[in-house]
């Protein structure tokens, strides 16, 4: 069988790209190889570790499971966007202050996740904070600091 | 929170020593603008796939990469054969530090017989990933598949199979310590108590997993390579001396690291492999192993069988521990570590805190068809203090003493040092007592007890428990690696310099994985020449950019490299001073550098911005007399003398909740007090010991190489393979005791592996105080659900 | 690891999706929301031929009530099922299993026809349209047809559709208000894959169970309803007694399997327990109500 690839065309962070992709191209190989994104991570490819996590159509979705041709039309955020748009640069500032992070191979993925916690605009005790982060893999921080980090931003952003 | 239990000479003010600061490093990743090895792209670049083996112990009758080569977009197809045709030699993983040791010569991939489920057997290199992958489904072998040693406990029997006839049986090391009169105690012991202990065979699911990106330049002669490796210089002795390649022709880069945990200060023949064919094939070659060929093809640990017993008088004094250790190990010792370090480790540290005179310890350890095992985290401590932490608990509840109680009878005093343990191990600057206190007091131990019996007699049962331990951090070279024969230095280096413009270049040795070793090091330097620490550019993972030094392993950042860092900076100082002296006409010794400035000490009027000194060193050096002559570079390297390694201690404490209808565990919190030393940053001392922790606990409830009795890894997926996760871990309580350390003047100790060391034995300590009604106990990890309904006797 | 080649197609109708199912039978497969799919992929598990790509048929999503049924189009995202207001007013089991299936991520894409047409044992939707009495709406080249819920799970990933049929929509009867429903699984981290599931319904008319549809999942190679723990507690008011007599008569309901996650006698224990601590709460829910 030969490689069989097709046109799609998409808005990554907020820019139209085109692009000839084969069909069987993941849509986070698109992002870092075709388009030098290179901030979203493969950890697995079997979608449970959450390093591959990406906005597509305004919900976080594992990038590892979804075809690049599946997101023909679609729009899609990366790390890059988001830190670009500064949605949610009071979360990125707590992540650097509390130390949220080692490694930092797995941020992206759990920023994106954060990201739509965040977005719920609701307020969490630590339990639920972790239960929500549940799908997100991080062999450095032990967890503790970043349910740190999300608590003081949620309590911010909901002043209380 | 510190305990400055010694003045401290880095409590003056703009001192970084103590301080915590964010990491620059952590502003880049939070953008994703982290730069992983796998995030390089070069002209021309290739990309290698693996064909492993599907057998545990299989000779390859026949091999025929034809119909692979032939396959769109390969570039190369090269065999075992083939590779070990490119090998100087072969590689031997023994050392001469473990006297007896024997393993069979490895080849970077196998070349007329395969060992183990997933050993490389071919390389494949294409234009994409999916098309190397592709191409080597059209490879042809014809296996012809050998009996496999897959069980320890039989590894040794005359009737077992033998993996490398040439070695004569499985044994791959022996080792016996027998100190005092460990007979006569035990016979002369009022409570004897006796356990089996069994480990579960782990590996170290790094999320960025292994990966090497070589390049060649045939017009130069020089080979780059990008891999994500905590010991540069290791990678570069060794891939230089087995390809062939001078040693200062070749260059390796640890750009940010994904995670490592030991996983990665380990040599690999499939990385070998792909830096083998970009020499040949004169384009970069970038290898990044994949989830499923991680679990096959990372190194394993843990794997351990364990008798063991302790000798305790009615009064509750430990007189004795005897240990028998049965290690698995891998089809090849790991070159150049070995795979026997772990039960080394264990013979070494099994009892450590405690001053009980008799000891003997015995480790076999033996080949196995199964992947290599060798160091990962905190290697053989989880192992030796949940053996020697399950006694002490047991022995005291069969005295009726409380488990905090005995330790507190037991432990080395705070004032006992120097010490030797009655393993052989010189101990000193430790601080048992003050951590009990410490760790009592913060978890409120007796308000726990107090709800443990309230809720018991609801039916809800709590458990706590308590682990002391010993750990042995930055290991010096008299002990192993170098002075065993190991290319793998045990001495760090700085090399630090006065820029024009007033900053400081700091290049150090050790390496940077995420834990803040750049960070830190930019502190002990700031603070030792008095600069704002953002004058300070740290560098490091580069070994045409760095002096020569081991990397981070065996907590040694902060102790080893951090001291040269701290030397060569004041040596900078002092020439600064020196220099100043001169321009000032005034007494260095009458001056000081606070902020960047060169001021007086008396009045503390500033004189000089250190950026004049960098310009007239560096440009209007005539101002200076003739017989004067800048250098403004200084290099300073730092080892152990005598000591194999520089002890920390610590205890943990953990409160748990056990559903004995489900078996399921709810681990309610943890608390570590431990003292590494001289704290440089407390918040990365504080998640280093966070992160510790959560890994320990992954082997003591989840974590578990699953084989079958033909050495088929049964569970080798994420989804198989359980690691810790958010829902499931306790918030962690840390407290630093600050004894600092002798040997060296910045007086830090290593931090990195103390929670991975004793969270095994506090959680297994922990659920077996909770299943103490139910004269049920556990010993075997992980702990599983099913474990504990087994004990129970419901199952 | 890489996906091996396959052709794909985004298909614009049912009409279409359906013509190369009856073309292609079991050398294509559905891609929907891809969450059980790509990652056999991915890990070359399985190598179709052929993609199908569902995901614009508009048609095949939504939730909506008609009478006492309410209708979940297959293609219908998982986060979409439990925030639906519908949902949470009158399908409450599918309501309270949702938490448990997968993770955020997994559930703003993955179907809820698709985890059916999958039958994966440990999965909680399969057992709730067991225990809910639902009919699942197959189509393809030779039309329509419906398979209720107990005739449609036949073993490991094994169902009642063939492989040129398409899952078009569940239906499933509301909660009545004398329903009472009990969602509850064990699992070793939240979103892995069970090893004991109960979803149970009941009908509890004056404190005494008409009716009862008990669904174990996670234990045996598909969900399945216990005839021998139902009949111990219809006809009678749930008390400690009762739900112990249908914990024991599990043992002749189940054989559950054994596995690297779980032993066959850890699963009926577990099982048990579930049983029990299932059969206490809704009590205590018939008490609330």
């Amino acid at each position: 069988m030969s490689e069989e690839t097709l046109q799609i065309t998409l808005t990554v962070n907020g820019e139209q790209v085109t692009r000839m992709v084969p069909v069987r191209q993941h849509l986070v190989d698109f992002v870092r190889m075709d388009l030098g994104l290179t901030g979203s991570h493969l950890g697995c490819e079997h979608g449970v570790c959450g390093a591959c996590s990406l906005r597509v159509d305004g919900q976080v979705v594992r990038g590892c499971l979804m075809l690049a041709v599946q997101a023909h039309g679609a729009e899609v955020v990366t790390i890059e966007g988001l830190t670009d748009t500064g949605e949610i640069a009071d979360l990125q500032e707590a992540f650097v202050n509390r130390n949220a992070l080692q490694c930092g191979f797995c941020t992206p993925g759990m920023l994106m996740t954060c990201a739509e916690l965040l977005a719920q605009a609701k307020l969490m005790d630590r339990a639920e904070i972790r239960a929500f982060l549940s799908g997100n893999y991080c062999r450095c921080t032990g967890f503790h600091a970043i349910v740190d980090a999300v608590e003081t931003t949620l309590r911010k952003r909901l002043q209380t | 929170m510190l305990d400055k239990s010694l003045a401290s000479p880095f409590a003056k003010p703009n001192s970084y020593i103590g301080r915590t600061l964010s990491r620059a490093g952590a502003r880049r990743a939070v953008a994703g603008r982290g730069r992983y090895t796998d995030d390089i792209t070069l002209p021309r670049m290739l990309h290698a796939a693996f064909l492993r083996s599907p057998h545990a112990h299989a000779r390859i009758s026949a091999i025929d990469v034809v119909d692979a080569r032939r396959q769109p977009g390969v570039a190369m197809v090269m065999t075992g054969a083939e590779l070990a045709k490119l090998c100087t030699s072969p590689w031997v993983g023994t050392l001469t530090c473990f006297p007896g040791m024997k393993s069979a010569p490895q080849y970077p991939m196998a070349v007329d017989r395969a060992c183990w489920v997933g050993e490389p057997v071919a390389i494949v290199v294409a234009r994409t990933r999916a098309e190397a992958e592709d191409a080597a489904e059209h490879i042809h072998i014809e296996w012809e598949e050998l009996p496999a040693v897959t069980d320890k406990q039989t590894a040794l029997d005359p009737t077992s199979p033998v993996l490398h006839p040439e070695l004569g049986d499985n044994l791959a090391f022996r080792k016996t310590i027998d100190t005092g009169a460990v007979d006569d105690a035990f016979a002369a012991a009022d409570l004897v108590i006796e356990e089996t202990f069994d480990f579960g065979r782990h590996t170290a699911v790094s999320l960025e997993a292994r990966a090497l990106l070589a390049a060649y330049d045939k017009g130069t002669g020089k080979l780059t390579i990008h891999t994500s490796s905590q010991c540069p210089h290791m990678i570069q002795h060794v891939f230089a001396h087995t390809l062939g390649v001078p040693q200062h022709d070749v260059q390796i880069i640890a750009p940010d690291v994904g995670g490592s945990f030991g996983l990665k200060i380990h040599t690999y023949g499939d990385e070998l492999a792909t830096t083998a064919a970009a020499i040949q094939l004169g384009r970069p070659v970038k290898f990044i192993a994949d989830r499923l060929e991680s679990f096959v093809s990372d190194i394993h640990a843990r794997e351990n069988y364990v008798k063991a017993r302790i000798a305790v008088s009615k009064a509750g004094e430990i007189e004795a521990f005897d240990i028998d250790v049965l290690s698995g190990a891998g089809a090849y010792s790991q070159y150049p570590r070995t795979s026997v370090f772990e039960a080394n480790q264990i013979l070494n540290i099994t009892g450590g805190p405690y001053r009980h005179k008799h000891f003997r310890a015995r480790a076999t350890v033996v080949y196995l068809n199964k992947p290599p095992t060798s160091q990962y985290r905190a290697v053989g401590h989880p192992i030796g203090n949940s053996v020697g932490e399950h006694l002490v608990d047991q022995a005291a509840y069969a005295l009726g003493i409380d488990p905090i109680e005995i330790r507190r009878r037991n432990v080395f005093p705070d004032d006992a040092y120097p010490a030797v343990t009655a393993s052989g191990i010189r101990i000193k600057d430790l601080s048992h007592q003050r951590c009990i206190d410490a760790l009592v007091e913060r978890m409120d131990y007796a308000g726990l007890r107090d709800e443990q019996v309230r809720l018991r007699e609801k039916g809800i049962h709590r458990g706590i428990g308590i682990a002391a331990f010993i750990k042995g951090t930055a290991p010096g070279p008299s002990g192993y690696y170098g002075v065993g024969g190991a290319p793998i230095s045990l001495q760090d280096a700085c090399v630090i310099k006065l820029e024009p413009n007033g900053g400081i270049i700091c290049a150090v040795g050790v390496t940077e994985q995420g834990q803040g070793t750049d960070t830190i090091m930019g502190q002990i330097a700031a603070t030792a020449i008095g600069v704002p620490v953002e004058s300070v550019r740290v560098i490091s993972g580069d070994t045409d950019a760095t002096p020569f030094g081991g990397g981070t392993f065996g907590s040694r950042a902060a102790a080893i490299g951090g001291e040269a860092v701290y030397l060569a900076a004041r040596d900078l100082r002092q020439e600064v001073l020196d220099l100043a002296g001169v321009l000032l006409q005034a007494e260095p010794g009458a001056l000081d550098i606070v902020d960047g400035f060169i001021i007086n000490r008396a009045d503390g009027v500033k004189r000089l911005a250190l950026a004049e000194i960098g310009r007239i060193g560096h440009y209007q050096v005539g101002e200076l007399p003739g017989s004067v002559q800048p250098v403004l570079s200084h290099t300073r390297r730092f080892r152990l003398i005598d000591d194999l390694y520089i002890f920390t201690n610590g205890i943990h404490g953990a409160y748990v909740e056990v559903d004995t209808d489900t078996g399921f565990i709810r681990l309610l919190k943890h608390w570590v007090a431990e003292d590494c030393g001289r704290v440089i940053n407390p918040q990365l001392a504080d998640e280093q010991v966070r992160g510790g922790c959560v890994q320990g606990i992954g082997g003591a409830l989840y974590e578990h190489c699953l084989y079958d009795e033909g050495g088929q890894l049964q569970n080798g997926t994420m989804a198989d393979y359980l690691v810790p996760m958010a829902d499931e871990m306790p918030d962690i309580d840390v407290i630093h005791v600050e004894t600092p350390t002798s040997v060296s003047e910045l007086g830090a100790k290593g931090v990195g592996e103390s929670g991975t060391g004793a969270a095994p034995a506090v959680i297994m300590n922990a659920v077996n105080d909770a299943l103490r009604p139910f004269a049920a106990r556990v010993t075997a990890q992980p702990i599983t659900p099913e474990s504990i309904l087994v004990a129970l006797g419901k199952i | 690891m890489k996906a091996p080649k396959f052709s794909y197609v985004r298909a614009d109708s049912v009409e279409q999706a359906i013509q190369l199912l009856a073309l292609h039978g079991d050398e294509a497969r559905i891609l929907a929301g891809g969450q059980s799919l790509m990652p056999t992929l991915n890990m070359r598990l399985s190598q179709p031929r052929l993609l199908i790509d569902i995901n614009r048929l508009d048609v095949l999503a939504g939730i909506s009530l008609h009478g006492n049924r309410v209708r979940i189009g297959a293609l219908t995202r998982h986060a979409v099922v439990a925030s639906s207001p519908i949902i949470v007013e009158h399908l409450p089991l599918i309501a309270e299993a949702m938490p448990h299936v997968g993770h955020v991520a997994v559930r703003n894409r993955g179907t809820f026809g698709g985890s059916i047409a999958l039958a994966d044992p440990a999965a909680e939707m399969p057992a709730c349209i067991l225990a809910l009495d639902a009919t699942l709406v197959l189509q393809s080249t030779a039309g329509r047809r419906e398979v209720r819920a107990d005739d449609y799970f036949h073993g490991l990933y094994e169902t009642a559709q063939w492989p040129n049929e398409l899952l078009v929509e569940v239906l499933i009867p509301v909660q009545q208000s004398t329903s009472v429903s009990v969602f509850m699984e064990l699992a070793r981290r939240h979103g892995d894959f069970a090893i004991a599931g109960i979803a149970l319904q009941l009908v509890v008319e004056r404190d005494i169970v008409a009716d009862a549809r008990l669904v174990y999942f996670a234990s045996e190679d598909k969900p399945t309803l216990a005839h021998g723990a139902r009949a111990t507690i219809v006809g009678h008011r749930i008390d400690e007694m009762i739900a112990n007599a249908a914990a024991s008569a599990l043992e002749n309901d189940l054989s559950p399997m054994t596995n690297p996650q779980a032993s066959s006698k850890m699963r009926l224990h577990l099982q048990r327990v579930l049983t029990r601590r299932a059969l206490a709460l809704a009590a205590d829910r018939v008490r609330r109500a």
